[in-house]
């Protein structure tokens, strides 16, 4: 259970994460990346060249042109070329990322201040009805370090497995089983939050009221960490994201384990954001 | 000095007006902010301090450049950059509406249709938070905020305000013609026509806010639809409450004979100001009544 | 009839202070005024970010609660925007737009004045907040509901305060406007107007057209929080992404209004230091005014994860990717105007200089977030916040600081002082990438922005970020002392053609320039003009 891809010091780019999506994202945006610094290397160059060729110092006399046609169309269609090389990947792997059909898995993600509920909602093609809801809290240990002039060492909150998990860790993480397509439905129950796993590129705004959806399927099996990332008030930086993918067999397991007489449920479908009453009557 | 030279530029003296208006925004602004805030007295005595600042700045300020303007100060450039100053002001005043149009347009084209149910995005939304809501209009939402309404017919009130509006405009281009055909007459009659026909609107609106309120509890509180019908008509009331009392300032100085043929400029500006309020008028009975 | 101009001649040397500087009608005095207003809040803003950065100089709350730092990220955000790049501009087009066209002054001057008068009241305003319950607004710059309306008392004040600044910058638009259509010397075609009078006539389009959607925006807000309405609340059929959508249809534009007239200040200070004429006068007016229709057309890039329709992600990729052809040839245009020039390296070369890399920095992140897959991993973190910076502060602050070193000498009639201005130079432009390039892998790493505190992880580069933050606001400390050096002691005079191959109609005033610039309309000389021959 390597915590194969969350940020660890000094790093300095992307992530290739946990899932197809999320690597396809990592090769376009390094193609992006080296777009930029290939333009970036002509342009400084052509520039760089200028400042240390055509110093006046130097003896150099100023040329008195001020058009050329044929380079000003140049550097207006090549730009546009190579933007369309880009666009039509991005173009097609956006499509994927709205694709959340053939899901075999639906988990409603509502978030609060400052915390995130999970509710199961359906499994394998049947309603998930007997489980409890997930309420993911700030680990308490973060939690204590977190408080002004605390005196714990923030590097001193080490989780079991090595990594230093201050700010990322929650006392109850999701739990979502490897190999599985997995639907999130994401909404607020407050204000607008935003529930995002970097390694998964699952990353939708939680916004009350309206309901969004993202998906990730996940082979590996491990702890991926990530944090809200719409400001929601004073503790938006004390409500992170922690997904438990385990094996599948171990979550049928496990599922099973925590399911609980029906009649406990109903309401934890549903995030209601204020008290129902009937429709309106039409004008 | 009668005559000024338009080879020469023009700068205005110095001036007083322009910061006793900041001193008066600030403290309309002010008072406005702390009566908001629950501190009522202080909040309106500080407002009305600000109201009145700005009340005697703009009776100054525009007294001002009246009389320069009648000394025959200004040469025909000064004339264009006040014609272009009112113009651009005028198009800064549609963007204003545009944000409530737009927000109007977003909240009738993907909002409520989401809420009801409409697509994929509304499938979720509405079967997960909002069961049992369908996608009507007018709506005060899923949760009918403030309770169930009436929303007015566009063919009572509104369509007379909008019949009133347009033959406001058409009498203030009479008006204008009569100006510069320099027969003070028609002038008289039909710019005062235009104010008559300006309050009569603002009184129909008010009646007919005051129906919604007490009859058919259409109020601000009525969800989305309530609310984006009195910013929409509100904001535009407001500007025909403006428009009105500079007709009544235009009328007044076409009584004391402050224009002629050529030189109107403050007529034409009313004029266009008012033509602006028919059109965002026109915009409204369009897509707040009848749509 | 000469006399209507020496008569206000006259009257400029019997005034008070009061007179001179609350009653103007003097576009340079108004000019003076905006600037050093927006110095000021640089330091005010600046202060907030010091606090913010040393804040985040180690994980851990060390300095404030997490309240306080939200309250200071929004009003980092507001006081810079708004009261430092915005109001500089205007400042910088007060005094040279009518000395570039040869007017006067500006077209309603008593009006300029009330712009000018209107800021510092709603800077008071916005920033008594801090001191009310509740603290100041604490929901970032972009004002979001619902969080916004949890704030105290400090929601009505920054509401009233950003509708001042919208009438503010709506009357000054209306003026520089005015101005430049009405009052350009004779045989001053448009096409003929220096880069920065067109950059300036674009972006006063772009602020009339979008700060009164800004004022529609917070109205809403208004209502929300005081009477009752449900423009922001689902549960009454509203949407909190309404909102967003009606801000961000300002707040693209208002990125551009505060970069145009940066493109205006580069394109004059580039051609002037390379001897040589702006390589594609036209094709830059076209790229400027492409450039301000796009910004129509982009605004939910800010959105691409509220969960939009895809055809919308779609769309407004394209749009956005668009943005970088028009912006591409501006920078290959100053890039072809240095190309066998003949060189020379002052003060305003060298900022000019910073721009281009700077700012084209910032466009390359930018048009790697148009990508909508992308912008998944880069939404939200200090990607953006290195993004913005770079063209903000790399771009727009760099250009207003080139442009006070270019003008500085014609304004005031004394040379300042190259050593400490090359220092500052020098200091600013290794301190500002130290300070935001390490926010690039921050973000990439997955640090959300507006957090006061985070893992361990990001603990390195974000000490380094800091330390480059203290760096670049000491460094500034450097341009008070150069621009008081200058102003009240240096006792180098400048010559009226500051520098050797500075064409336009400003160098053919004397330095310090006359009270009114111009009292009769100047003759236009072509091959005076800034950019050369402009008949093809």
């Amino acid at each position: 259970m390597a915590a194969a891809a969350n940020p660890v010091p000094w790093q300095m780019n992307l992530g290739k994460g946990a899932t197809t999506v999320s690597r396809e994202i990592w090769d376009l945006h390094m193609a992006a990346l080296w777009v930029c610094v290939a333009l970036g290397v002509i342009v400084f160059g052509a520039m760089f060249i200028a400042i240390f060729r055509f110093r006046r110092s130097k003896g150099a006399v100023a040329a008195t042109w001020s058009h050329n046609t044929l380079l000003e169309v140049c550097w207006t269609i090549v730009p546009i070329l190579i933007l369309v090389g880009l666009a039509l990947p991005a173009t097609l792997l956006t499509r994927k990322l709205y694709n959340t059909s053939g899901a075999q898995m639906t988990v409603k993600v509502t978030g609060y201040q400052w915390l995130w509920r999970y509710d199961y909602i359906s499994y394998e093609g049947k309603p998930v009805t007997g489980v409890k809801p997930i309420f993911s809290r700030l680990a308490w240990n973060s939690n204590a370090a977190r408080q002004l002039d605390s005196g714990i060492n923030p590097d001193s909150i080490v989780s079991r497995d090595g990594y230093h998990d201050y700010l990322l860790n929650v006392t109850h993480p999701l739990v979502i089983p490897a190999g599985v397509k997995v639907r999130f439905l994401i909404t607020g129950g407050d204000v607008i939050h935003g529930w995002w796993v970097p390694d998964f590129a699952a990353k939708r705004d939680a916004i009350p009221g309206i309901m969004n959806d993202a998906w990730a399927k996940v082979d590996k099996p491990g702890i991926y960490r990530g944090q809200c990332y719409v400001l929601c008030g004073q503790d938006h930086s004390a409500m992170p994201v922690v997904v438990k993918v385990v094996p599948r067999d171990q979550f049928n397991a496990w599922l099973s384990a925590q399911e609980q007489p029906a009649t406990l449920d109903r309401a934890a479908r549903t995030a209601q954001v204020g008290p129902r009453k009937p429709a309106p009557a039409k004008g | 000095m009668s005559q000024p030279d338009a080879n020469v530029y023009y700068v205005p003296h110095k001036s007083r007006w322009p910061i006793i208006a900041t001193i008066g925004m600030f403290m309309f602004m002010l008072g406005a902010a702390n009566w908001l805030n629950g501190h009522d007295t202080a909040g309106q005595v500080i407002l009305a301090a600000g109201a009145l600042t700005i009340i005697g700045m703009m009776v100054g300020w525009f007294g001002n450049v009246i009389r320069e303007s009648m000394k025959g100060t200004f040469n025909s450039q000064v004339d264009t950059s006040f014609r272009m100053g009112m113009t651009w002001f005028i198009f800064s005043e549609v963007f204003f509406f545009a944000a409530f149009f737009g927000a109007l347009f977003y909240i009738r084209t993907f909002t409520v249709p989401w809420l009801g149910g409409m697509g994929d995005k509304g499938a979720l939304t509405n079967g997960f938070i909002w069961q049992g809501f369908s996608a009507t209009w007018p709506t005060n939402g899923p949760d009918a905020v403030g309770g169930s309404f009436i929303s007015t017919s566009p063919w009572g009130i509104p369509l007379i305000n909008t019949l009133l509006l347009l033959s406001s405009s058409v009498t203030v281009t009479i008006a204008h013609h009569a100006l510069r055909a320099g027969k003070r007459k028609p002038l008289i009659g039909f710019l005062g026509l235009t104010i008559l026909l300006g309050a009569t609107f603002l009184g129909l609106q008010a009646h007919e806010y005051w129906e919604s309120y007490v009859h058919l509890n259409m109020t601000l509180h009525s969800g989305i639809y309530g609310a984006t019908f009195y910013i929409l008509t509100g904001f535009h009331g407001l500007h025909v409450t403006l428009g009105t009392i500079m007709l009544i300032v235009m009328w007044l100085r076409c009584a004391r004979g402050h224009f002629n043929r050529e030189h109107h400029f403050a007529f034409e500006a009313v004029a266009w100001y008012w033509h602006f309020v028919d059109v965002i008028w026109l915009c409204l009975f369009l897509f707040v009544y009848i749509l | 009839m000469s006399s209507t101009a020496q008569a206000v001649h006259h009257e400029e040397h019997h005034q008070s202070f009061f007179e001179r500087w609350f009653m103007s009608t003097n576009h340079k005095d108004i000019g003076t005024l905006y600037l050093s207003f927006s110095f000021l809040m640089l330091f005010v803003g600046g202060s907030f970010a010091m606090l913010i950065r040393a804040e985040l100089f180690e994980p851990g709350l060390q300095l404030m609660q997490p309240y306080f730092f939200n309250e200071l990220t929004g009003m980092h955000g507001l006081v810079m925007i708004f009261g430092v790049i915005m109001p500089s501009f205007v400042g910088l087009a007060n005094w040279m737009i009518p000395m570039q066209i040869g007017a006067p002054d500006m077209a309603l001057p008593r009006l300029n004045n009330l712009s000018f008068w209107i800021l510092p009241f709603a800077f008071v305003l916005l920033l008594s907040t801090f001191f009310m319950p509740g603290g100041a607004p604490a929901a970032g710059w972009t004002m979001y509901p619902p969080l916004v309306l949890q704030g105290g008392e400090s929601i009505a004040f920054m509401i009233f305060a950003i509708h001042l600044m919208g009438i503010s910058s709506i009357l000054g638009s209306i003026n520089i406007i005015a101005t430049i259509l009405n009052l350009r010397a004779p045989g001053l075609d448009l096409l003929k107007m220096p880069m920065f009078c067109w950059s300036w006539l674009i972006t006063s389009f772009l602020v009339i057209a979008v700060m009164p959607v800004l004022a529609g925006a917070v109205t809403m807000m208004l209502f929300d929080r005081f009477f009752g309405t449900n423009f922001f609340n689902a549960a009454g059929g509203g949407d909190p992404v309404m909102y967003q959508h009606v801000f961000w249809f300002f707040g693209h534009p208002e990125v551009y209004i505060m970069i145009l007239p940066a493109f205006g200040v580069i394109s004059e200070i580039v051609p002037t230091f390379s001897r040589k004429p702006l390589f594609g006068y036209k094709a830059m007016v076209y790229a400027i005014a492409c450039i301000a229709f796009l910004s129509f057309i982009v605004w939910s890039h800010h959105m691409f994860t509220v969960g939009l329709p895809l055809g919308a992600e779609v769309f407004f990729m394209y749009s956005t990717m668009l943005i970088a052809v028009p912006t591409g040839v501006k920078i290959f245009n100053w890039v072809t105007t240095m190309w066998r020039g003949s060189l020379s390296f002052e003060v305003p070369m060298l900022w000019a200089i910073a721009f281009i890399v700077l700012f084209t920095i910032g466009g390359f992140s930018g048009v790697m977030m148009a990508l909508v897959p992308a912008d998944f991993q880069y939404n939200q973190t200090y990607f953006i916040v290195a993004h913005f910076h770079y063209v903000l502060v790399g771009g727009a602050l760099f250009s207003i600081i080139g442009a006070v070193y270019y003008w500085l000498p014609k304004w005031s009639g004394r040379m300042y002082s190259n050593f400490w201005a090359k220092l500052h130079f020098w200091s600013s432009v290794i301190s500002v990438n130290v300070l935001f390039f390490p926010q690039h892998f921050l973000g990439l790493a997955g640090m959300p922005r507006r957090i006061p505190d985070y893992n361990v992880a990001f603990a390195d580069w974000n000490m380094v970020s800091s330390i480059g933050g203290f760096w670049f606001g000491a460094t500034q400390l450097i341009f008070v002392g150069v621009v008081i050096h200058c102003v009240f002691f240096s006792k180098q005079k400048a010559a009226a053609r500051v520098w050797e191959h500075a064409y336009g109609l400003e160098w053919t005033l004397p330095s310090p320039a006359p009270h009114h610039s111009f009292t009769v309309p100047p003759v236009i000389d072509d091959s005076q003009l800034a950019h050369g021959d402009v008949s093809h």
